[in-house]
Order: C-alpha cells, then structure tokens, then sequence
C-alpha cells in the first residue's frame, strides 16, 4: 500500500512536470535573427498583407494606420479585443525588443512569458520569413503612438487560465503548411501565414482549433449573424481572373460589391502588387474539393 | 395522422413562394436599384477586365444608368421597420436607421463616382479600370458598415 502510495505520488509529480513543461511558452532563439535589419518600406507590404491594421485599428476610426485595437472579437469561450500595438511606450508595444516582437508574433508568447490567446492568427505567422518579421518590426516603429490602453479581454474559467493556452497551442499548433504547393509558393505564404485567410474561412473544432481535414471549407461568421462561404472549388465556381478581379476591386462575378469584414482584408490585397491576388488565387483555385 | 401531415405540406408548398413575395415594396425597389446598379457594373467591369470588348456607346449607356440609380430619391426606399432584425429577406442592418446622416452621404459618395465615370466612360477603355476602384470604394465603404454578412 505505503510503494503504491509513492508511486502515486511520482506519477502526480511526473504528471504536474510534463503539464508544466507542455504548457510552458516556447520562445524563439534569439540567435536565429543575428545580422538580420529590418527594411521599413518592405516591412509595409507585410504590414499590409498581414492584414494588421484591419483588425487593430480603432473601431469606426478613419485613420487604420493608429493601432489603438479595440475591436472585438466574440467566440465560444469569451470576448477578445484588439490590443493597442502602435509604438506607444506603455499603452502599446513601444518598449518591445524585436525578440519580444517575434516572440509576439509567431509563437503567441508576451514579453513577460504569458500566452496570447489564438484570436490573434500566430498559428498562421509562425511561419513568417525572418526577413519580413525584421521588415515588419522596422515599418511598425514607424507608426504613430497611441496612449489608448488596451482592453482586458472579456474570458470566462476555465479559459482565463492563460496556461491552459500552452496545452492549446501543444495540441494544435504547428509550422506545417496544409497545402502541397511547390509551385506556388508565393501564394501559399500569402494565404496560409501572411493573410491568415483560414482564420475565417475554415471551420473549428469544439477546442476551437481549424479543422484541417474541412481546409477553406467556410464556417460560422464568428460575428454571430450568416455565414464565411466556402473557397473550395466544390462550391466557388469563380475562374482565378474572377479571383483576382475580387481582391483588386472587391467585386463578384455578378459584380455585387465585398461587405462586412472582406471589405478589409480585399482593401489590404488591392495595395499589393498585382502577382501577389493572382497568385492567392492560383492557390484558391488549387484547393482540392471536399466531399460531402 | 394524416391531415395534420398534409397541411404541413400544403403550407410548405404554399408557404415559400408567398415568403420570397412578402417583402414590403420599399425593400424591393432598393433591392431592384442595387440589381440594375450590379448589371451596369457588369457592363463597364467586363470590358475593364478585358473580358468584353470596349465599346464606347455601351460604356456611356452603362455609366449614365449608374447616374440615374444615384438620383433616385432614397427617402421612400428606406421606412422604419425594414431592417435586418425586423423582416426577413433584407441585408439593411438597423444601424442605418441610426446614423441617417452618414448612411446619405455614403450615397452621395457613390453619386459622384457615378458622375466622374459618366464623364469617362466614353473616352476610352483605360479610363474605365480607375473609376470602377473608385465605385467599388463608394460599395465597400457602405457595405462594411450598413450591410450584414450573408
């Protein structure tokens, strides 16, 4: 009984070490961006194409380049809000290095060694290039500074455990592309890691995490009214010009006009260089279709 | 059993045609002017897409027809209780209602993108691309905020 009692004991030990370890944050080696400076012009485009602004400006404002954040983001396990990350020195991320910075943007991990929570896509920019992290970083010490403190996010027990992220992120996080595209791999980069175009468009599991195996599938508007509509090619019909067109212009085949959150994301693709639509697009119309 | 089971399926039957009818006539003559607004962009966006051949006449014709959907008096179109949340068949969110004042000069922003691809529109097929951005601006700029996801 008393040698049952310790292996217990061990076990719950064992047990609590590999919970802790799992759960810890996994930050990146510093090392890795040694010789690397940030270009802030081409740190734009990926500012751009990463869609930043659209979900960090200020709700309602004019000015999207003034990250305040604000905008809320309403799911199964609470309401998440846009953080300010313009270079303010408390209110935003003014006081970051560039480690904290990547730390922050591909591995969901704060300065202070706390989880994000996923609302913010980093399963998306893990996989961003180290150059157009370095880029970005420079083109965001460029922004104006906001003093606006960032909301607390409004997270119900047990989600408000920041820790249990770190088992999320163990479970469903990985720097593994979903789609084979060696001959695409500009717009592979752009949909699956810059644009983050998933986030909406393919559907989650109860954990909340996509469901890869339903890749671009359409889902849920997280908005709580209608639904994101399904890019695979069993049910958009669009050629990859009519693609394109939609990104550039944000019109449809039937030229009915983009709303709601696309109205975004199509202003973010219309600032990039036209190869860039046509090649998410090439991407889109490669997706392979999904039985039902 | 049966009865009950029939009715439900009479009601069915006779059910849906009547609902896609029920809208009120306000709500199908804005959605009627989106429609015609939709088919004109179609006209002028195929040939700036290179996917129709430009012709003038067409063109003209196509950007006079958005001038007049822009001069159409909105007042009527648009009566208290046709928002999303109140019937059904309609995209309008209530927000409309709230901020009247913005949601006219919205309009009024796609009126002169309509006016200055009027004064384009014939002059060849190069002019046509930069006003179909600055129309397709003039839709999202009131889609994203007046009109709900499908």
């Amino acid at each position: 009984m008393r040698s049952f009692l310790k292996l217990l004991v061990l076990a719950a030990i064992v047990g609590a070490g590999i919970g802790l370890w799992v759960t810890a944050p996994n930050r990146v080696d510093a090392a890795r961006f040694d010789g690397l400076t940030g270009d802030a012009a081409r740190g734009e485009t990926v500012f751009t194409a990463a869609g930043c602004a659209s979900c960090h400006h200020a709700k309602g404002s004019e000015d999207k380049l003034l990250l305040t954040g604000g905008m809320e983001f309403v799911s199964d396990f609470g309401t998440f809000y846009a953080p300010n990350i313009s270079p303010h020195p408390e209110a935003g991320i003014g006081g970051w290095s560039f480690e904290d910075f990547a730390n922050a943007v591909t591995r969901g991990v704060s300065p202070e060694g706390q989880h994000y929570y996923p609302a913010f896509p980093y399963t998306a920019y893990t996989k961003m290039q180290d150059q157009d992290l370095s880029d970005l970083w420079a083109y965001m010490q460029t922004l104006d500074p906001s003093d606006v403190a960032s909301k607390p996010h409004d997270v119900g027990f047990p989600f408000n455990i920041r820790r249990s992220v770190g088992g999320w992120k163990f479970l469903f996080m990985s720097d593994d592309y979903v789609i084979e595209a060696a001959d695409n791999e500009r717009g592979r980069y752009l949909v699956e890691t810059l644009a983050h175009c998933a986030e909406c468009h393919t559907p989650r599991n109860p954990l909340g995490a996509l469901d890869k195996a339903r890749w671009m599938g359409g889902a849920p508007n997280p908005s709580g009214s209608g639904t994101i509509p399904a890019l695979t090619p069993d049910k958009l019909d669009w050629s990859a010009a009519d693609v394109a067109y939609y990104l550039e212009s944000g019109f449809t085949p039937s030229f009915d006009a983009v709303g709601g959150h696309m109205a975004e994301v199509v202003e973010n693709f219309a600032a990039l260089p036209a190869e860039d639509r046509e090649a998410v697009a090439a991407y889109i119309k490669a997706l392979p279709p999904l039985d039902e | 059993m049966k009865t009950p089971f029939a009715a439900l399926a009479l009601l069915a039957v006779l059910g849906t045609p009547a609902l896609a009818q029920d809208l009120p006539q306000p709500v199908k003559a804005r959605q009627g002017q989106f429609n015609i607004m939709a088919l004109n962009l179609g006209v002028l966006g195929g040939m700036a897409r290179g996917t129709v051949e430009y012709d003038a006449e067409a063109a003209q014709a196509a950007a006079d027809s958005l001038v007049a959907v822009s001069s159409l008096s909105q007042g009527a179109m648009w009566p208290d209780g046709t928002d999303d949340g109140s019937i059904a068949g309609t995209r309008a969110k209530a927000d409309i209602w709230g901020n009247m004042d913005d949601f006219t000069s919205k309009w009024a922003d796609f009126g002169e993108a309509a006016t200055a691809m009027a004064a384009a529109a014939g002059t060849g097929r190069d002019a046509l691309g930069p006003n179909m951005g600055a129309l397709g601006n003039a839709c999202k700029a009131c889609h994203d905020t007046y009109r709900a996801p499908e």
